[in-house]
């Protein structure tokens, strides 16, 4: 980027200036489905505030939101659903797994749990944990938005 | 009140009920009812004074395979009005695992049963809803089963069947169409 | 005048909804605003819990429940401790007896918080859930101080207590309790005699007493109903007999009912917090002391042979339990609650099943929601506090 001194004009990339929009406006659709989702309203409550780093609204729609934070254990009635709101989500779209049952099937390995939501969505952030800290899922926010800087717009 | 006496009056409320007494090492007192006899009893249970018991906290099954009989329903029944608490089991073969729903008595019992369906292939003659509960509507077996296995290798189903034929889908527009 | 043209709407209240506290799925039928049909479908949070817990030993099911309920998870490790207790036979030590109260009613405190957070911003009270949540964190620094572990701390062991109180809890809990009805008071401020809050609460979701009692409903929604059960008074357990609190009730049966007795309830869990924290002995035992089922301290176990092969014995194979059934009701956050633990003298379980007092108000949501408005559901949704981890196991 390029500061001129005595005109107030900033110059950049149209590459650069998108990625520093996408990546600071973060928009949550709710997918919490079990414990991981009590954390992750810890998160976005006032002690670790998520709004800081840009997600400001946990969007109701999926229609009106960049990222999936699946947050909870997936149980196989419910993968068509995940399935379902991924699809329904406009690109650019990005997917967290939070947590162990989330990204690998967790403590609960049997009939019942689909061992992992990558079968179902393609993820970009794994956050472990059971259910992870505030903080690491707000680490991992923050990877999703290193991983979102370097991507390329074509 | 005493076990004994709590039996003596579900013997006086149903009579030739076959209630056996087991030994029970907690608060609840544990009878054995007949499976053919459920719904009287339950009734006489709920109905009778004495009994009160109007309150059903919980409907689950255990199965024991490979020992016989097979499966044992456990009834645990609370009695606000006396302070007391009842475990009413039955006991129901492999091949006959089948009893009367309890579901006009206790209207609670209805997902409780629809449960232990789901999970142990019991089925409850009467029941108004039928269905499964916890699992997926077109599940195969019934996983709480000792046979059957903990973990199984399918691929998850990322996408629900059509509920709709073609010809359903047609007919609706067409009828959406002649409406407007 | 052209006559208007009316039919009824089916729409899907699918499992993920901002409001339906998990993944609960209610197909309703509406004609215009009213509610005629409710058909909820459960089942996209089943876990498998209880099969998974018959191929664990009896201490590594403790995590696995904690899982279930995860609002009162504290509370129902600790049902399942009792449960197993009974069917060992052992005898608690008075202490520990007092740390669980404490514990339990903590947990109670906490998962109300976390109700009265969501349902106030579901109301449409979204400052409630930054005030209700902060809260929180005070009490999740107490279990991080208990066992590293904000939610899940599985402190709970059978036999009494993964391992002594820390240094410094006594003076946190009583910088807690002494701050937190000053907070409460803050929160009824915002809701209690809060002219939208009331219209959008009273006489919406009603049910009465008898209803409740013959749907098996117990806890806060059965209390604001008229019934007064509740098994601290009725199957004293713990203690609870000796402790000093009431039970709050009321008779309306509506969503503002309970939420009135949920917050009496937390003010009560503070005076019997307050009780059990005087009476828990400053130095004492933490666990039973039968050499099968706690592990000996560390220190021990470095140094001597025999508290090394106890240590060895009790994490390879575990403790047996006589074979038998017991249930012990504890009431916990949402009602009654249990487990029913089948053993068959081995080391593992037979048969576990959890006594989910969600399962019912889920079922009963039918009965509160037809003949309301649309708005009402999510009201009345919030005021059952359902947990769908309770409710699919």
């Amino acid at each position: 980027m390029g500061l001129e001194t005595d005109i107030p004009v900033l110059t950049t990339s149209v590459e650069k200036m998108v990625q520093w929009a996408r990546r600071s406006s973060i928009w949550p659709v709710t997918f919490g489905l079990a414990c991981c989702a009590i954390e992750m309203m810890a998160m976005s409550c006032s002690r670790y505030d998520i709004a800081r780093f840009g997600a400001e609204v946990f969007r109701g729609s999926p229609r009106q939101s960049d990222l999936m934070i699946v947050a909870g254990r997936l149980s196989r009635k419910m993968a068509p659903a995940l399935r379902r709101i991924y699809d329904q989500m406009p690109e650019p779209k990005w997917v967290i797994s939070m947590g162990a049952c989330a990204s690998i099937g967790g403590v609960f390995d049997n009939y019942a749990l689909v061992q992992g939501v990558d079968q179902i969505v393609p993820v970009d952030v794994y956050v472990p944990g059971c259910p992870p800290r505030p903080e690491s899922l707000i680490y991992g926010i923050v990877q999703l938005q290193r991983k979102i800087a370097e991507q390329k717009l074509t | 009140m005493d076990a004994d006496v709590l039996i003596a009056a579900l013997q006086h409320a149903v009579p030739g009920a076959h209630v056996e007494r087991a030994s029970s090492i907690d608060l609840q007192t544990t009878v054995y009812v007949a499976k053919d006899e459920v719904e009287p009893v339950a009734r006489a249970l709920r109905d009778v004074p004495e009994l009160g018991f109007a309150l059903l906290a919980e409907l689950t099954a255990v199965d024991y395979w490979p020992k016989a009989p097979r499966y044992e329903l456990v009834y645990l029944l609370v009695s606000i009005a006396n302070r007391q608490r009842l475990r009413m089991k039955v006991q129901l073969p492999d091949d006959a695992a089948r009893v009367a729903t309890v579901t006009g008595i206790w209207p609670g019992a209805n997902w409780l049963e629809r449960e232990v369906w789901d999970l142990f292939g019991i089925a409850f003659d009467g029941h108004p809803d039928p269905r499964r509960l916890l699992m997926p509507e077109d599940w195969e077996g019934h996983p709480l089963r000792k046979d059957y296995p903990v973990q199984i290798h399918m691929t998850p189903r990322a996408s629900e069947a059509l509920q709709v034929t073609a010809e359903e889908f047609r007919a609706n527009v067409e009828r959406d169409r002649r409406l407007r | 005048m052209p006559e208007i043209r009316t039919e009824v709407m089916t729409v899907n209240m699918g499992p993920q909804h901002p409001s339906t506290h998990g993944v609960l799925r209610l197909v309703l039928e509406l004609d215009g605003e009213t509610v005629l049909s409710a058909a909820p479908t459960i089942g996209y949070l089943h876990t498998g819990i209880e099969k998974t817990a018959e191929q664990k030993k009896w201490q590594q099911v403790i995590p696995l429940v904690e899982r279930m309920d995860y609002l009162s998870a504290q509370s129902n490790s600790m049902a399942f401790c009792m449960s197993v207790e009974k069917l060992l036979g052992l005898e608690i030590p008075e202490r520990v007896r007092w740390i669980r109260v404490l514990i339990a009613e903590l947990q109670r405190i906490n998962s109300h918080l976390v109700w009265l957070g969501t349902h106030g911003m579901e109301v449409g009270a979204v400052s409630v859930m930054l005030y209700c949540f902060r809260e929180r964190e005070l009490l999740l620094n107490l279990n991080e101080m208990l066992a590293g572990f904000r939610l899940f701390p599985s402190y709970m062991r059978v036999g009494g207590l993964r391992e002594d109180l820390p240094r410094g809890f006594h003076a946190a809990v009583r910088a807690f309790l002494d701050a937190f009805p000053a907070k409460l008071d803050e929160y009824e401020d915002l809701l209690t005699r809060n002219t939208i809050y009331l219209q959008r609460t009273q006489g919406v979701g009603v049910i009465s007493h008898a209803d409740a009692i013959a749907y098996g409903l117990v806890g806060p929604i059965a209390r604001a109903a008229g019934s007064d059960y509740d098994v601290r008074k009725y199957f004293p357990y713990l203690g609870y007999d000796q402790l000093d609190f009431a039970v709050p009730t009321r008779t309306t049966g509506d969503v503002y009912g309970r939420y009135q007795v949920r917050v009496a309830e937390m003010r009560e869990s503070v005076k019997l917090c307050r009780q059990a924290l005087e009476r828990i002995a400053p130095i004492g035992d933490y666990a039973v002391a039968d050499p099968r089922i706690t592990p000996p301290p560390k220190d021990r176990v470095y140094t001597e042979m025999e508290a090394l092969i106890q240590h060895f014995l009790i994490y390879s194979q575990g403790f047996t339990v006589p074979a038998g059934e017991a249930y012990v009701p504890v009431e916990g956050p949402r009602g009654e609650q249990g487990f029913s633990v089948v053993s068959d003298g081995t080391n593992r379980p037979w048969r576990i099943k959890s006594r989910a007092p969600s399962l019912l108000a889920c079922q009963a949501l039918e009965r509160m929601i037809v003949g309301g408005l649309i708005a009402d559901v999510i009201a009345v949704i919030g005021s059952i506090d359902v947990v769908m981890g309770d409710v699919d196991r």
